[in-house]
């Protein structure tokens, strides 16, 4: 050891540091204190893909403006017909010449942003279809993903996983991971949950059963409460006639917090509204008193109590038979506000904690299975400088393990497979170089200028062989979803280490064998 | 030791048409497999629908699953053994995706149960006594999951007849998705490696970077026109071929012409098998595809070098030393990786079993192309 070389100083270094990256993740907390990220199909947990619905959000965009037109006609006493939306579009008549110059003031002060998709005027009647720009119908579809993506994730910021994958993929879609996620059917309720809360006054002057047999009063429509025995998981639906008008909704909430009913020691969700609401709140229950109001969550009657008095201070309660957890959830949801448009699963895999402890099991088995026979090989087919390679080897999976915590890379199944299958390519290079420095000793060079030789000679074909294998690995990489990318990012990595292993430290070893140590002959 | 004699000089170039019809041969039978499958077996990454491992801890039999989980609407699924007899481990699928996935476990999981139950559910409820034996289903999957949350949970699987170890459902959009980007993964991943071997074998940069340009704007032209992307792929590989005859880029023909080979086998022998096509697959086709192009470059590489050298030699004599110089090296690395792929086909579990199965087809077909397929395609131009 008289003189160190630059590279030896290099090796030290890359072998020093690669073992401060290793190192935390067998539960050795040492600085860098980054442990490898296990994916999904490995530690467990649940991966989703939902789809914004986000032509819903234009529909309610739409729907809320015609309810606006309808309250400005009425109020500029402007006569009108069939005031309807189908699809994106508002379809009405307005009657009457004077009506009609009243209605065009209205239009272009109030309504500036309908555009007028077809205009027909026929004697004293206009037929009028409005629309929206395509612009702003491309606008509220983007607000509804962001919104969506946003709210999903306050949402399960409060649920309490830790360390989830929120983010956007493409225009209308949204991945979420949750790693090692107790229980995937809450989680799913949680985030699929619209959660769009409205209050409707229930009619009580007509019959339900007769709006379910035939049509429903105008302005009204059947809603039902859906209660379930917990004994028995039989479901119950009771039917509810209320208004289609909703006098108030989630949107002017402030705060839901689960409390415990002192009396029947039952669970249930208090919210707070904000001024506006406690107001409108206030407003409602004074006009409507001995009536009762509908809370509706999604379409779906909670509760339906009877109002007894004027109530003020903006607080009510949601209550039902709910469980402990059912009502926290509600609570979160209802803080966490409503989603702007329902969304749907497109792609759900969950992975039990187990399978994915057996996963890793028989991966880092076969690991030791594949690389023992492969160490053993080695030293057989090559003697010394099998050695060498094993050492290589042995380095290379340990750059490995450091690149994938450096990096916070996710290892992942076929990620495992990406490490087993380097094993066998990273004995590649080694064996690349050795058959030339066998070559180079055939022809009768000592030992020295057969190593430098055969080094020289191979040094090329392993660039050129590994680089190819490097293009395949990052378009895997570029292309691939979760597992494949994984298995990419390991591929990646191994060659690159095999590179180092293979032209830096084996080369290294050899030559401060020969040089260092004088040796005369070299088994191989 | 040694395997191979350095000595060594076997014909390759003059059974170079033995290996043509050898090749030929094993690819019209993937054709003809493929053909009479009706195309590629896609699994549930690819085609949609729904994937559920279940294990019990009892014997069952595949006709109980089957007959428990029609009455919850899973009509025609198909049910496996999965893994080990004794593990009582199954893979139930359904190429439905269920909108409606919320519950889709837990009802499974309840269903499965009360199956196998009354012996399972009794033999639970000693480790739970807190539960009542016949609502021990409900009680585990339904929302109260306090009473199960304080059961540890290794023994919480333990005490459970059948637990639902995996669910992946995929819809039909998603499929469509995945396979276009797979085919389009493979494309690139070919161009690219072009470009490559074009430029360090004849120094054609330009050349093959504009041809590649070129084939990836028409591919993107013809898909932004809706044409179906399999047919597309093809036509595309067919197009590049007639490009790199006319513009002379050998190395490239004879790299791309293995691949291809080792692909379409590989893919064959999967449809023989009637094995299906998951993400994993693709991976492990991209990874036949580097490893098979690190054996020709090896080959070609040396070829080069040879050529260099002994250029009074014909380019046949040329190419078949080369081979001969560089055979040590090829059993010596397909022969390594094997046994490591062996090793993960035969532990490394279910999921990656058809992985590994590919590999060890891919290694086998990937050293046999860079011999019989990669290096007589040079010859073509003489």
């Amino acid at each position: 050891m008289k003189n160190i070389s630059p590279r030896t100083i290099i090796i030290l270094l890359v072998l020093f540091g690669s073992l401060l990256y290793v190192l935390p993740s067998f539960h050795i907390d040492v600085w860098p204190h980054k442990k490898i990220n296990l994916g999904l199909d490995l530690q467990g947990g649940m991966h989703l893909v939902l789809e914004v619905e986000a032509e819903k959000a234009v529909e309610s965009t739409i729907e809320r403006m015609r309810n606006d037109l309808r309250r400005e006609l009425k109020t500029n006493h402007i006569k009108f017909a069939n005031l309807d939306r189908k699809a994106f579009q508002i379809h009405l008549q307005v009657l009457g010449d004077e009506s009609i110059d009243k209605f065009n003031k209205v239009l272009d002060d109030e309504f500036p942003e309908f555009r007028i998709a077809s205009r027909k005027h026929n004697a004293d009647q206009l037929s009028i279809v409005l629309d929206l720009p395509d612009s702003d119908v491309a606008e509220i579809k983007k607000k509804a993903a962001e919104q969506a993506l946003e709210t999903i994730r306050n949402r399960i910021d409060e649920f309490g996983v830790s360390e989830p994958d929120i983010r956007r993929q493409g225009d209308r879609r949204i991945l979420i991971q949750l790693p090692g996620v107790k229980d995937p059917r809450r989680a799913k309720d949680l985030i699929g949950k619209t959660a769009l809360l409205e209050f409707k006054l229930v009619d009580d002057r007509h019959s339900v059963e007769d709006a379910i047999k035939g049509k429903p009063p105008l302005g009204t429509e059947v809603l039902y409460q859906v209660a379930e025995n917990r004994q028995t998981r039989r479901t119950t639906k009771t039917p509810y006639l209320v208004e289609k008008r909703t006098t108030l909704t989630g949107e002017y909430l402030t705060d839901a917090r689960v409390n415990i009913d002192s009396q029947y020691n039952e669970p249930y969700v208090s919210i707070e509204f904000n001024k506006k609401g406690a107001r409108l709140f206030e407003r409602i229950t004074e006009t409507n008193v001995q009536r009762r109001l509908a809370i509706v969550l999604d379409k779906k009657i909670h509760s339906a109590p009877v109002i007894q008095e004027r109530i003020s201070g903006g607080e009510a309660r949601i209550t039902g038979s709910f469980t402990h957890e059912e009502a926290h959830d509600l609570a979160i949801v209802l803080r966490a506000g409503a989603l702007p448009a329902p969304v749907h699963i497109l792609e759900e895999r969950t992975v039990g904690p187990s399978l994915g402890k057996d996963s890793i099991r028989k991966g880092v088995f076969s690991m030791i299975i594949g690389g023992i026979l492969v160490i053993i090989f080695m030293v057989i087919y090559y003697q010394v400088a099998g050695l060498i390679a094993d050492f290589a080897l042995a380095l290379n999976i340990l750059l490995i393990a450091a690149g994938l915590a450096g990096f916070q890379a996710t290892l992942t199944l076929p990620g495992i497979a990406g490490i087993i299958l380097t094993i066998g390519m990273a004995v590649d290079a080694n064996v690349l170089i050795f058959e030339r420095i066998r070559e180079e000793l055939r022809v009768g060079k000592s030992p020295l200028a057969a190593v430098d030789a055969g080094y020289n000679k191979a040094t090329l074909t392993i660039l050129d062989a590994n680089v190819t294998t490097l293009i395949a690995a990052v378009v895997l990489f570029q292309f691939g979803t979760g597992p494949v990318k994984g298995f990419a990012v390991t591929l990646s990595l191994g060659v690159i280490a095999s590179l180092f292993t293979a032209l830096i430290v084996s080369r290294q070893i050899f030559d401060s064998l020969l040089i260092n140590r004088q040796l005369r002959s070299l088994k191989i | 030791m040694q395997f191979i004699q350095p000595d060594i000089n076997i014909d390759f170039i003059g059974k170079r048409f033995t290996g043509f019809v050898i090749s030929t041969t094993m690819i019209l039978i993937s054709l003809l497999s493929l053909l009479l499958h009706g195309g590629p077996k896609y699994g549930i990454d690819f085609a949609g629908g729904t994937v559920i491992q279940v294990k019990f801890n009892v014997p069952t039999t595949v006709k109980t699953i089957k007959e428990t989980l029609e009455p919850i609407g899973i009509l025609g699924a198909s049910i496996q053994q999965y893994g080990d007899v004794t593990n009582n481990e199954y893979l139930i699928r359904a190429d439905i995706a269920y909108k409606k996935l919320e519950g889709l476990s837990d009802q499974v999981q309840q269903a499965l149960i009360q199956a196998i139950s009354p012996e399972a559910a009794s033999e639970s409820s000693e480790i739970q006594p807190q539960s009542v034996a016949t609502s021990e289903a409900s009680d585990q999957t339904a929302t109260t999951q306090t009473t199960s949350q304080e059961v540890p949970d290794d023994q919480k699987t333990q005490s459970l007849p059948a637990e639902v170890r995996r669910i992946e459902m995929v819809g039909p959009k998603v499929g469509k998705d995945l396979r276009e980007k797979a085919l389009l993964a493979m494309f690139f991943a070919l161009l690219f490696i072009t470009i490559y071997i074009s430029g360090r074998f004849e120094f054609k940069w330009v050349v093959s970077a504009f041809m590649a340009a070129g084939m990836m704007g028409g591919v993107y032209f013809f898909k932004i026109l809706n044409v179906s992307m399999p047919f597309l792929i093809v036509f595309a590989l067919i197009l590049a071929m007639i490009l790199f005859w006319f513009l002379r880029l050998k190395y490239a023909m004879g790299a791309i012409t293995a691949l291809v080979h080792d692909v379409m086998i590989t893919v064959g022998i999967f449809s023989i098998f009637d094995k299906e096509f998951t993400l994993p697959i693709v991976a492990a086709l991209l990874t036949i595809i580097g490893y098979s192009l690190n054996d020709t470059i090896i080959v070609f590489d040396r070829i080069r070098e040879n050529s260099r050298k002994l250029h009074r030699n014909s380019f046949d004599q040329v190419i078949n030393k080369s081979i001969n110089e560089t055979l040590s090296r090829t059993i010596l690395t397909s022969l390594t990786t094997l046994i490591v792929v062996i090793a993960l086909f035969l532990f490394g579990g279910g999921i990656i079993h058809d992985f590994a199965f590919a590999m060890i087809i891919g290694v086998l077909i990937g050293t046999y192309s860079s011999i019989f397929v990669a290096s007589p395609i040079l010859l073509l131009w003489k």
